[in-house]
């Protein structure tokens, strides 16, 4: 059995600002980041689906600690967003300043760009994640 | 399945910079467990370890085994078991099961860690794996940024401003460190109050330094055996009632539930179910407070409060000795300490030794307590529940 969606594969795109995910041709669920099956009826009977990049904040926080390596990047905002489609996904907001972000953020719209963690040690190689700015 | 009870305690003070080694550690509890258990290392049939981060602590791996030997509990069958924080628990709950099934009559559980040999940014960076590394770390994940995304989202959720939120926080730190104080382990023994805590570093919006658990030193260790056995050795044996655990994926993977935690509450109803006891019959609880809000979030998931309650019942003194239901009153994680590897066999040792009636000296003693539940949450993905009981 092939993984259908694989992290390179997802990586590769969204560094391009395309954000891939699964469509489930059994339950219309769409899973994203991607799994080997359907995050809701674990059926493999998906394809591969670009989605809109855009979604609402359900929560954030933002960090003034950051992971060895990482320190310079702190303090930065994470964020948990829901996409139009469905499936949560975890990124950064990068066009607000962190230290002003606040509870208000919750329910704002935002659109998807991506950014590159360069990758450490640990982390066989670099990594895209999704950078989200406010959608007005 | 055969009953199978604790009949023997050890546990190090938790501490930073410990100056003896993982091995050191975990073999002296493991000497006074197998002591107060009256047996001998050549009794021990197999061991069980939890130990998370020993590669990059002391570059050690597979400590079990060099543990094992070091007690002289030669070539026996030694494990290691790796969940995060939850380590300690999977590595007891691996053991009961074989001992209730008949396999081994008599087994040692330990758990070891020595996290601040790491230093807080490699620390950082190492707890951090327990969390997605493809799809969550690259935003910055790290574990308070986990439960400050869940502060916020209880907030939310449950409509709860964040200053009310931050009020109810703060008074589980304060109770934790409390209790820290009347026990002789803990790492962190000294009173703050709601105030220190609200002014306090911060970590990642909402939490703060206070809102958090060390990085910490030590070692737990247990010996458990068969009912049939354990009378014959000791005049307390307490017994595992319930055991359950459960797992789940990335955190967004967990959508449909969060600030919930869906594996804690599956794996408390698999030990609630096995003991055919409710959270009613609880005389107290160790859960995983590795974060304030993290309490306020296992107290809901084992049945104790109404969901978004939880704040409102530490304030009011509900989970204290004489509340509706202890909360740990060891000093918990954030007080007592958190070496990862020992937290759950840790737990379990405060428990049993509340249900033997052992803390009337340090004057923290649950008068009368018959049944005791510990909760050990692991990374974003591994749920431990055990029930432990006198009857």
């Amino acid at each position: 059995m092939e993984y259908k969606l694989t992290f390179k594969e997802y990586n590769k795109s969204l560094k391009k600002d395309k954000l891939l995910g699964l469509k489930c041709n059994d339950c219309g669920t769409v899973t994203c980041p991607p799994m080997m099956v359907c995050g809701e009826c674990t059926s493999m009977n998906h394809e591969i689906s670009e989605l809109s990049g855009k979604g609402k904040i359900v929560t954030f926080t933002t960090s003034y600690i950051a992971a060895e390596g990482r320190e310079n990047e702190a303090p930065y905002t994470i964020v948990m967003v829901e996409l139009d489609e469905g499936p949560w996904i975890m990124g950064n907001l990068v066009d607000m300043d962190p230290k002003k972000v606040t509870m208000d953020v919750i329910g704002k719209r935002v659109k998807l760009g991506n950014r590159v963690f360069p990758g450490d040690k640990f982390s066989a190689g670099d990594i895209t994640r999704p950078a989200f700015s406010l959608d007005n | 399945m055969r009953r199978v009870a604790v009949i023997g305690t050890g546990h190090s003070k938790f501490c930073f910079n410990s100056p003896k080694t993982s091995v050191e550690m975990l073999s002296e509890v493991a000497m006074d467990a197998i002591n107060e258990a009256n047996i001998t290392p050549k009794d021990v049939q197999a061991v069980n370890v939890g130990n998370v981060l020993g590669d990059f602590e002391e570059g050690q791996g597979m400590v079990q085994s060099f543990f094992a030997n070091d007690i002289g509990c030669f070539n026996v069958a030694a494990s290691r078991f790796e969940g995060a924080c939850a380590s300690g628990s999977m590595a007891v709950r691996d053991a009961v099961m074989w001992v209730a099934s008949g396999y081994y009559d008599i087994m040692l559980v330990g758990g070891v860690e020595k996290c601040t040999a790491m230093g807080t940014s490699l620390a950082t960076r190492t707890f951090a794996m327990f969390g997605d590394s493809r799809y969550e770390f690259p935003a910055g994940f790290t574990f308070p940024a986990v439960f400050a995304l869940l502060s916020h989202l209880y907030a939310s959720q449950y409509d709860i401003s964040l200053p009310t939120l931050k009020e109810q926080m703060a008074s589980v730190s304060v109770q934790s460190h409390e209790y820290a104080i009347k026990n002789p382990n803990a790492q962190i023994q000294k009173q703050i109050t709601a105030q220190d805590a609200l002014n306090s570093f911060m970590v990642s919006t909402p939490i703060q330094l206070q809102d958090a658990c060390p990085f910490s030193d030590g070692a737990a260790a247990i010996v458990i055996a068969s009912e049939e056995v354990a009378k014959k050795l000791v005049k307390k044996p307490v017994y595992f009632a319930g055991i359950g655990q459960a797992s789940s994926g990335k955190l967004s993977s967990q959508k449909k539930y969060l600030p919930r935690i869906r594996a804690r509450e599956l794996a408390s109803q698999q030990s609630y179910s096995m003991a055919g006891l409710t959270p009613k019959d609880m005389d107290l609880c160790e859960l995983h407070d590795c974060f304030s809000i993290a309490a306020m979030i296992a107290a809901e998931g084992l049945g104790f409060f109404e969901y978004g309650k939880s704040g409102e019942a530490w304030l009011n003194g509900e989970t204290r000795i004489g509340g509706k239901i202890p909360i740990n009153i060891s000093g918990g994680l954030k007080a007592k300490g958190h070496p990862i590897g020992a937290t759950g066999v840790s737990q379990v040792y405060e428990v049993t030794r509340q249900l033997r009636g052992d803390m009337i000296d340090q004057g923290r003693q649950v008068e009368g307590a018959k049944n005791g539940i510990i909760d050990t949450l692991g990374g974003d993905g591994v749920l431990v529940s055990m029930i432990l009981t006198n009857q």
